[in-house]
């Protein structure tokens, strides 16, 4: 089951990476044809700018992320002795090595990891995370945490971040280029070349942002299920976390958050009203994590 | 012809065997690994003890009976011949829940409590209590790989010739048996 989920994760990684390529592909071709009147040398501008793209971004998620949720790293056990060495207990039953540890400013308790692999992985956690759980309830959290280290969900959800936060950067682009320089080319145009590129154009820039959040739901919520789920195989203790997400769900929205993170985090940081549809919800209700908890 | 699928019988065969002797010795140094790891949290116990006498000391009524059992299982513990296993365990058990009363009862000292000095002990020592059991988990997780491979056929026939022996499990103390099975059939994943 959990060799299943590993095998899934980084096949699904594939699956988000190609599906991005050939969208990110798409716009180039858009862009290349209004501007340039070459779709060719657009999809070979967006396919350069992608690649170095990703390269920055595979090799420096961790700090990106990081940076963007305003976190700062820990390097040694003395500046938060306990919460380094629940890190290392969760690290040693779950067999991965020690995470970089990082914490946020923030008085509303919440967690992440994120990273690459277990090889080169990190774990976050806010001041109000740390001020309001005792030592089990962290243990709870932590364990949560490295559960999404070893399963490699790390990997999937900074990939489809990473993504979603390259569409956003085209998409902005392609809306400044249609209110400032777009009506030149448009004009010099003949009626119906002009048209259909307008008409694809328009169509890749509301979909792209679709697209992004169908990455970001390929993070099901079912992950979050099986990270609890895993937390309490490592720490063999459900009352911990069950005590946990309780004060996690009493509390305040966070301030630090960045948006785009936000499905990365142990519960949504944002505390949305989840009313109308559970469907695009990146987080599952905590109640019903701890009524699953609470059947172990 | 014959000949070349004979020396390929032979040459597969070979290949086997190493291939099964190597994980036989990859799976015992598991089981020495992950003893050697409890045995650098024991240690590291064993020198925080002292810590905590010195520390309790200014406060004399500080549970005098409950510190001198501590003391005396700590000094039972190093005298525990190092190759057994298994006694080492019993007293450490011993030791961890005396250890843990003697948590419970610092509740009742409030001074005591707000010593940022026995704060720290206090943190230092739950965790090598949780190391201790968390890599007696892993412990006996890497024994049952090793057993694994010594019964299960055809590992077995390597395990024979080089008389690999299976190590004993660790006891579990009776507090942490009542450990929850993790059942994942609630945890349904999308496809």
């Amino acid at each position: 089951m959990l060799y299943d989920q590993i095998a899934m994760n980084k096949r699904r990684t594939g699956y988000v990476m190609v599906g991005f390529g050939l969208l990110v592909l798409a716009i180039g071709a858009a862009l290349g044809d209004l501007f340039w009147a070459s779709w060719q040398s657009g999809i070979v501008i967006a396919a350069v700018v992608t690649a170095i793209y990703m390269a920055i971004m595979i090799s420096q998620s961790t700090n990106v992320v990081m940076s963007m949720n305003h976190a700062r790293e820990i390097k040694d056990v003395t500046a938060a002795p306990q919460l380094w060495h629940l890190v290392e207990d969760m690290a040693l039953v779950a067999q991965v090595p020690m995470p970089r540890v990082f914490i946020i400013e923030d008085a509303s308790p919440n967690a992440f990891a994120t990273g690459n692999d277990p090889q080169h992985a990190a774990v976050a956690v806010t001041t109000g995370l740390l001020q309001r759980l005792n030592r089990e309830e962290l243990e709870g959290v932590i364990g949560h945490e490295m559960s999404h280290v070893r399963n490699y969900d790390i990997r999937l959800q900074t990939i489809a971040l990473a993504l979603s936060a390259a569409i956003g950067l085209l998409v902005s682009f392609s809306h400044n280029w249609f209110f400032w320089g777009g009506s030149r080319r448009r004009d010099d145009r003949e009626g119906n070349a002009g048209a259909i590129g307008m008409v694809i154009s328009l169509i890749l820039i509301i979909l792209a942002p679709l697209a992004a959040s169908i990455a970001q739901m390929a993070l099901s919520r079912n992950r979050e299920y099986l990270a609890d789920a895993s937390s309490v195989e490592l720490t063999r203790n459900p009352q911990g976390l069950i005590m946990a997400l309780r004060k996690i769900d009493d509390s305040e929205p966070m301030k630090e958050a960045d948006p785009n993170s936000s499905a990365l985090y142990i519960s949504d940081p944002f505390k949305k009203k989840q009313k109308f549809s559970d469907l695009f919800a990146t987080h599952p209700p905590i109640a019903d994590r701890i009524a699953r908890l609470e059947k172990m | 012809m014959v000949a070349i699928i004979l020396i390929i019988i032979v040459v597969l065969l070979v290949a086997w065997y190493i291939s099964a002797y190597n994980g036989l010795i990859r799976t015992r140094t598991h089981v020495q690994e992950s003893w050697s790891q409890i045995d650098v949290q024991l240690k590291r116990r064993n020198d925080l003890i002292p810590n905590l006498v010195s520390t309790t000391k200014g406060y004399a009524n500080y549970e005098q009976s409950t510190l001198k059992k501590v003391v005396e299982l700590r000094n039972q513990l190093t005298a525990v011949p190092a190759d057994d296993h298994q006694q080492t365990m019993e007293v450490s058990n011993q030791l961890s829940t005396t250890l843990r009363s003697l948590f419970a009862l610092s509740e009742n000292y409030p001074d005591l409590k707000a010593n940022t000095q026995f704060t720290q002990l206090m943190e230092e020592l739950t965790n090598t209590e949780n190391k201790i059991a968390y890599s007696r988990q892993l412990y006996n997780t890497s024994v049952a790989n090793l057993t694994m491979k010594i019964q299960s056929f055809p590992s077995n026939v390597v395990a024979n010739i080089h008389h690999f022996q299976a190590s004993d499990y660790l006891q579990v103390p009776e507090e942490e048996k009542t450990a929850p099975k993790v059942n994942f059939d609630d945890f349904g994943q999308d496809k």
